[in-house]
C-alpha cells in the first residue's frame, strides 16, 4: 500500500467516500460523477454535497432515472478518455445496468484486443440491516463476479475504502465499487491523510490466528471480528481474512492460511448459493487438499430472494455475531 | 472526364466531382466487399458474412460529411461502406471476415464488428443500440473538454429504436444538446421483423419530437442527399445545437446475415418491387448523366476496385488465425491470471 | 449414604453404554475423580471417574453388559473408608515364573488391546489407542498425510476433535513423541486392557459363572473385551503376515554357570531377580543390530527398518496377554535389562503399565521355556517381522567337537518370521548369529 502520509484521520466509511472522491474531483480533470441525485441533493447519504456548487454540473450530472445508460454513457466517457464515476443509488437498482457492464464494459478491451479500454468506476451502496426491505438490502457481487473483464471491490474500513477507491479510479479497466451501507456512519476507523491506492486484488488479514481460517467481506468483516476476539478470550485463536477485493480474488492469502489453520469458514451477508464463498470453497480444496483438516463451511445469507422490512425477517436473515462465534467454535473443535 | 451537364440540375450540396466520384467508388467497394463476403461464405472459407446491400447510399454520404481526425463514428454491423469511407482499409474488411489474427480485434469479433481507435471508430457489439449510450457519453466528454467542432455519428437500424437504451441515450443527449447525429438506416427490416411490427408510428423521426430533438427523413439511395442532411445536422451539431435525429430510408435488398433465410417472412416479389431504391445503379446513372462520369469510367472502377478486393482476398487468406494462447490476452491490462 | 452411579452419556448421540471393565472390586474404596470402571460406546470408551468417594458397595451392570444412558451401574457408599489392600504378589514372586501364567499350551505372542480404549492399566491419556473403524473412515485429507509424512499409524493415534476424530495436531502430537511413538501397524500392537491385579477380581453375588480361569466343561464362557481382541489380533496377523518357521539349539552351559554365580548377589543388590532373560536380550539385541532386516516391519512403500531396538517382553497375566516394551534396549548392560525387566513387569502385576510401556515395539522375545516347553510356533506380534523364543533349559547328552558325548544344558531357541520381510538364509544368520552370542557368555563376563 502506498500511503502518501504517515498522519491519519478519523473517518467513518461514508466520509471516506466522500473525501475520497472529492480529491478525485479536485485533482483530476478527466473524473466526473454521475447517477441519480447526486447535483443538488449530494446524494441520498449526502456523499456528494457540495460537489455541484465546486466543481459544477458537467462534472456532476444528475443524470434521468434510466440506469443502463447511467452506466452506457458513462462507457461512452471512459472510451474517450474521461474517467467517469457512475453510481447505481442502491445495488438493487442496478439490473437495467446489467447489458451494459456485462456485454459492453467488460467486453470493451477484450473484443478489441486492446484497442479500446474502460476505465470506468460504478459505486453503489448494498447491503442489509437497516430495514431496507426487498429492494434496499441486496447483495449483488455473485451476479458480477463471474465475469471476466469486470474487477469488483467490497472494503468495509475507511482507510481500505480510500485506497481502494483511489486505485478503483484509476484503474484502467471498469471496477465495480461496493459499499455496504450499514457500514457508512457505524464504522470508523484511522485514515491516513494525503493520496494513496491499496492494490486491488490483495485481501488482508485483520486478524492473525492458528486454529481456524474465516474469510469474509463487508458488514460481516465486523462481526466476524467481534465473534473472533471473543473467542480469543476463551483460549482459542482465529484468523479474520478481510478479503476486501471480490475479483480479482487474493487466493494467495487465503491459502496461505489455510495451510496455516487447516480449516476455513466462509461468512457472507449474500445468498449461500453460488455466492462468493463457493468459488472460495472450490479454490481451496482444489488446491489445499492435503491441508484441510476439516470440511470448508459456509455461513451465508438464506437462499430467499431479499430480506422482509418486518424486523423478524430482516432480523432471520442477517446473522448475528453468536452465530459466527458458534460456527467458529465448531470449525475449531472439529 | 467530361464537363457537368445542368439538365437537371444536380444539388451537389458543395461535393466536387473528385468527391462524387470518390463516393461511387465507395459504394461499389461496399457492394463488392459485400459480394465477397457471400462468396467467401458459399465456398465455404468462411463461416459467417452480413451484406449491406441497399445501404450504399447512406453509407457513402454519411462518411463524406465526416471530419476524418475529429469525429468518432459509432457504427453498428451493417456499416461496412460507411467504415471504409471514413478511412478503414478494405484489407481490414477481409481480416474480419476471414478472422485473422492480423485482424484489429485479433479475429475476436465477428465480421463487420470493427475497431479502430486510429480512425475514431468504436468497436462494435452484436448487442443492437448498445453503442448509443456510448457514442452520447463520447459526445458529452467532447462538451466538457470544449473541444467543440467535435461530433459523433452513432449509426443503427430500425429495430434499434426500440430498444430502451436507444431511448435512455437520445433523451439524455437532448436534455444536454450534445454533439451527436442520430443516424437511423430504416431498411424496414430488422431480420424478419417488418416496421409495422416494429412500431405503431410511420416514421422513426416522429420518436424524435417525444425528445426534443430535430428529426428529418432523408432518401438513404440518395448519397448526395445523405451528405447533405448529415453535414447539416454535424454542423448542428458542432455549434451547439445539440443532437439530431436522421432516418435514411433505404432497403435491405438481402437477408440479414448468411444465416438467414429471408424466404421464410418475404417474398422476391416484394424485394423486385423496392428494386428502384438500390443506390448503386442509381447514382451511377445519376454521374453519367451529369458527365461526372462515362460508363466506361465505371466499369474501369469496378474492376479496379474489384481488383483491389481480389487482393486483400488473397492477402487475407493467406494470413493466419490467431494463436491459441491469445485467447487469454487482453482481459485485463496487464498479465491475465486465470484465475482472475 | 448411598450414591448409585448410573451410565453416564458419552456423546451427544449416544444412547447406551457397555461395562467394559471394571477397575474396582466391591470392597475397594474410591477416591472422588478416581476411575473405577471402563465404559465402551460406539464412539468413544472411556474410563469413568467417581462422582464420589467411598467404597463401592455394589456392582449392578457386568462386564460385557450393555445398558442404557442413565441406567444403574454400580452403588458407591460414601464413607471415609480404608484404603483398599496392596496386592499380594511381590516382585520376586512374580518374577520367579517371569511369564506365562495361563495353562495354554502354545502361548500367544501377540498382544491385543480393547477396541478403542483409552488407555492401558494407567489411567493416563496417551497411546494406548486402538481406533474404532468409523474414526479411521473419517480421516481427513491433512491428517493423512501428515501420518503419512511422519510415519504415524493413525490407528493408535488418540482423537482430541469432535466425536473422537484425529485432528492434525494429534497427528503432530504423535509424531513428536518419537519415531516409534504409536508406530503400530495395526491392532495388533496396541496394549490391552488394564490387566487386574492379579488379586483383585471382582467379586459376584451370584453363583461363580465359568471365566477364562474357571472354565466349566459344557458351559461358553463369554467373551471379554481382551479374548476378543486378542483373537482379532490372532488372526489378523496370521492372515497379513507370511509365518515361517526356524530354529536353533543352543548350548547354554557357560551362560548358565554365569547366571547362577551371579543371581544371588543381583537380587541382594538391585531387587530384581536375574534370570536368563537379561542375557538372552542382551544377545539378540546384537544380533538384532547386525540383521537389521529382523527389526523390521512390511509396508505398502516399502520394507520399514526400525531406527531404534524396542524389544517387547511377553508377558502373561491372568486372562491377559500384554507385551511391555524395553525401549531403545541396545542402551542397556545385561543388569540394566534385567532390571528394565524387572520394573516392567512389576508395574505389569500391579496393573500400572503406562502407555509408553506398551507400545513402540519393534521386535519380541517370548519366554516360553517357563513353561516347560522345548519347541513353539509364535505368533508374530503387531506387524513386526520376527519374534523370537527361549525354551525350556535342559541337559541333553549332545556330541562334542572331539566326537565325545557330554551332557550340556541346551535351550532351544526358535523364530518366527514374516516371510515377506526376510527369508530362511537371513532368520537362519540371525539366530545362528544369537546362538553364537549365547554360546559365548561364561562366568566372568561383564553384566
Amino acid at each position: 500500500m502506498a500511503v502518501a502520509s504517515t498522519e491519519t484521520t478519523t473517518l467513518n466509511n461514508v466520509e471516506a467516500v466522500r473525501q475520497t472522491l472529492y480529491e478525485a474531483l479536485k485533482n483530476d480533470p478527466r473524473t466526473l460523477v454521475m447517477g441519480e441525485d447526486v447535483g443538488a441533493r449530494g446524494n441520498v447519504f449526502l456523499i456528494t454535497k457540495g460537489f455541484i456548487e465546486e466543481f459544477g454540473a458537467e462534472r456532476v450530472i444528475d443524470t434521468p432515472l434510466a440506469e443502463a445508460s447511467i452506466v452506457g454513457i458513462a462507457i461512452g466517457m471512459a472510451m474517450e478518455g474521461l474517467r467517469p464515476i457512475a453510481e447505481i443509488q442502491f445495488a438493487d437498482f442496478i439490473y437495467p445496468a446489467f447489458n451494459q457492464i456485462v456485454g459492453e464494459a467488460a467486453k470493451t478491451r477484450y473484443r478489441s484486443n486492446g484497442d479500446y479500454t474502460c476505465p470506468l468506476v460504478i459505486r453503489t451502496p448494498y447491503g442489509g440491516g437497516i430495514r431496507g426491505a426487498l429492494s434496499h438490502s441486496v447483495s449483488i457481487e455473485a451476479l458480477f463476479y463471474h465475469v471476466p473483464g469486470l474487477k469488483i471491490v467490497a472494503p468495509s474500513f475507511p482507510a481500505d475504502i480510500k485506497g481502494l477507491l483511489n486505485a478503483a479510479i484509476e484503474d484502467p479497466d471498469p471496477v465495480l465499487f461496493l459499499e455496504h451501507k450499514k457500514t457508512y456512519r457505524s464504522v470508523k476507523g484511522e485514515v491516513p491523510t494525503g493520496h494513496y491506492t491499496i492494490p486491488i486484488g490483495k485481501a488482508d488479514v485483520k486478524k492473525a490466528g492458528t486454529q481456524l481460517t474465516v474469510v469474509s467481506y463487508g458488514l460481516y468483516v465486523h462481526q466476524a471480528l467481534d465473534a473472533a476476539r471473543q473467542l480469543e478470550s476463551e483460549g482459542l485463536s482465529v484468523e479474520v481474512i478481510d478479503l476486501r477485493s471480490i475479483r480479482p480474488m487474493d487466493r494467495t492469502t487465503i491459502l496461505e492460511s489455510v495451510r496455516k489453520t487447516r480449516k476455513l469458514l466462509i461468512v457472507h451477508e449474500d445468498n449461500k448459493f453460488g455466492g462468493i464463498g463457493a468459488e472460495v470453497s472450490a479454490m481451496v480444496v482444489e488446491d489445499a487438499f492435503f491441508d484441510l483438516d476439516a470440511p470448508i463451511r459456509r455461513l451465508c445469507g438464506p437462499d430467499v430472494p431479499a430480506m422482509g422490512y418486518a424486523l423478524t425477517l430482516e432480523e432471520e436473515f442477517m446473522i448475528p455475531t453468536s452465530r459466527m462465534a458458534e460456527a467458529m467454535r465448531d470449525l475449531v473443535a472439529f | 472526364m467530361a464537363k457537368a451537364i445542368e439538365s437537371p440540375v444536380l444539388e451537389r450540396h458543395g461535393l466536387s466531382d473528385e468527391q462524387l466520384r470518390a463516393m461511387l467508388r465507395n459504394m461499389i467497394m461496399q457492394r463488392t466487399l459485400d459480394n465477397r463476403g457471400f462468396q467467401l461464405n458459399r465456398q465455404g472459407k468462411i463461416p459467417f458474412a452480413t451484406g449491406s446491400e441497399g445501404h450504399e447510399g447512406i453509407h457513402a454520404g454519411a462518411a463524406m460529411a465526416f471530419e476524418r481526425g475529429r469525429d468518432v463514428l459509432a457504427p453498428y454491423y451493417r456499416d461496412i461502406g460507411l467504415c471504409v469511407g471514413i478511412g478503414m482499409e478494405p484489407l481490414d474488411a477481409l481480416l474480419s471476415m476471414f478472422a485473422r489474427g492480423a485482424d484489429i480485434s485479433g479475429g475476436r469479433q465477428f465480421p463487420n464488428h470493427y475497431t479502430n481507435k486510429k480512425l475514431g471508430m468504436l468497436s462494435v457489439s452484436s448487442i443492437i443500440a448498445a453503442q448509443c449510450t456510448h457514442a452520447v457519453g463520447v459526445a458529452y466528454a467532447f462538451k466538457l473538454r470544449k473541444e467543440h467542432d467535435r461530433a459523433v455519428l452513432c449509426t443503427f437500424g430500425d429495430g434499434a429504436t426500440s430498444e430502451g437504451e436507444w431511448h435512455e441515450a437520445v433523451n439524455f443527449a437532448a436534455i444536454h444538446k450534445l454533439p451527436v447525429v442520430f443516424l437511423c438506416e430504416n431498411n424496414e427490416w430488422a431480420i424478419s421483423t417488418p416496421r409495422e411490427h416494429q412500431m405503431a408510428i410511420r416514421d422513426i423521426v416522429q420518436k424524435a419530437d417525444g425528445y426534443g430533438l430535430p428529426g428529418v427523413i432523408v432518401d438513404g439511395s440518395d448519397p448526395i442527399a445523405v451528405y447533405d442532411v448529415i453535414s447539416a445536422a454535424f454542423g448542428r451539431a458542432r455549434s451547439g445545437g445539440g443532437p439530431t435525429l436522421v432516418e435514411a430510408k433505404c432497403y435491405r435488398f438481402l437477408s440479414h446475415t448468411t444465416d438467414d433465410d429471408d424466404r421464410t417472412y418475404r417474398t422476391r416479389e416484394e424485394i423486385e418491387r423496392h428494386r428502384h431504391l438500390d443506390p448503386v445503379p442509381r447514382f451511377e446513372k445519376t454521374l453519367v448523366e451529369h458527365g461526372i462520369m462515362t460508363v466506361a469510367d465505371i466499369d474501369a472502377m469496378k474492376k479496379d476496385v474489384l481488383r483491389e478486393v481480389n487482393e486483400v482476398t488473397d492477402r487475407a487468406e493467406a494470413l493466419p488465425y490467431p494463436e491459441p494462447h491469445e485467447l487469454y490476452t487482453n482481459v485485463y491490462e496487464g498479465t491475465h491470471e486465470p484465475w482472475l | 449414604m448411598s450414591t448409585t452411579i448410573t451410565m453416564p452419556q458419552l456423546g451427544e448421540t449416544v444412547t447406551e453404554g457397555t461395562v467394559a471393565q471394571w477397575l474396582k472390586k466391591v470392597g475397594d474404596s474410591i477416591e472422588k475423580y478416581e476411575s473405577f470402571v471402563e465404559v465402551t460406546t460406539d464412539k468413544v470408551n472411556a474410563e469413568v471417574p467417581s462422582p464420589v468417594s467411598g467404597v463401592l458397595t455394589q456392582i449392578i451392570a457386568q462386564e460385557g453388559q450393555t445398558v442404557p444412558t442413565g441406567a444403574p451401574i454400580a452403588v458407591i457408599e460414601e464413607v471415609g473408608g480404608a484404603p483398599a489392600p496392596e496386592p499380594t504378589t511381590s516382585p520376586s514372586e512374580a518374577l520367579a515364573a517371569p511369564l506365562a501364567a495361563t495353562p495354554a499350551p502354545v502361548p500367544a505372542s501377540a498382544s491385543a488391546a480393547s477396541n478403542g480404549h483409552a488407555n492401558g492399566a494407567a489411567p493416563r491419556g496417551g497411546n494406548g489407542v486402538v481406533n474404532a473403524p468409523e474414526i479411521l473412515r473419517r480421516v481427513s485429507p491433512a491428517v493423512r498425510r501428515l501420518a503419512r509424512e511422519h510415519r504415524v499409524d493413525l490407528v493408535a493415534v488418540r482423537g482430541t476433535g469432535q466425536n473422537g476424530r484425529i485432528t492434525a495436531n494429534d497427528v503432530l502430537a504423535s509424531a513428536s513423541q518419537g519415531p516409534s511413538a504409536a508406530t503400530a501397524t495395526s491392532i495388533l500392537e496396541a496394549p490391552l486392557p488394564a490387566p487386574t491385579p492379579d488379586a483383585a477380581k471382582p467379586a459376584t453375588a451370584s453363583a461363580p459363572k465359568p471365566s477364562y480361569g474357571a472354565p466349566v466343561p459344557g458351559e461358553t464362557i463369554p467373551l471379554s473385551q481382551a479374548r476378543k481382541i486378542i483373537a482379532q489380533r490372532m488372526v489378523d496377523s496370521k492372515h497379513t503376515a507370511p509365518h515361517a518357521w526356524t530354529m536353533v539349539e543352543v548350548d547354554v552351559s557357560g551362560l548358565w554357570k554365569w547366571r547362577n554365580a551371579e543371581k544371588e548377589r543381583f537380587q541382594r543388590d538391585h531387587g530384581y531377580p536375574l534370570t536368563l532373560l537379561p542375557f538372552f536380550v542382551h544377545a539378540a539385541v546384537q544380533s538384532l543390530k547386525a540383521y537389521p532386516l529382523m527389526n523390521a516391519r512390511f509396508t505398502d512403500e516399502g520394507i520399514l527398518v526400525h531406527r531404534e531396538i524396542n524389544v517387547g517382553l511377553a508377558v502373561a497375566l491372568d486372562s491377559n496377554l500384554i507385551v511391555p516394551v524395553i525401549r531403545d534396549a541396545g542402551q542397556y548392560s545385561i543388569s540394566g535389562l534385567a532390571v528394565a525387566a524387572g520394573k516392567l513387569i512389576e508395574r505389569a502385576r500391579a496393573g500400572k503399565l503406562g502407555a509408553d510401556d506398551l507400545s513402540g515395539g519393534t521386535f519380541t522375545v517370548n519366554n516360553t521355556g517357563a513353561n516347560g516347553s522345548v519347541l513353539s510356533a509364535p505368533i508374530l506380534n503387531g506387524g513386526q517381522a520376527g519374534i523370537v523364543t527361549m525354551e525350556a533349559v535342559v541337559k541333553r547328552p549332545i556330541v562334542t567337537k572331539d566326537d565325545a558325548i557330554a551332557i550340556r544344558s541346551m535351550m532351544n531357541v526358535c523364530l518366527s518370521l514374516d516371510h515377506r520381510v526376510v527369508d530362511g538364509a537371513i532368520a537362519s544368520a540371525f539366530l545362528v548369529d544369537l546362538k553364537k552370542r549365547l554360546e559365548a557368555m561364561a562366568p566372568g563376563g561383564t553384566l
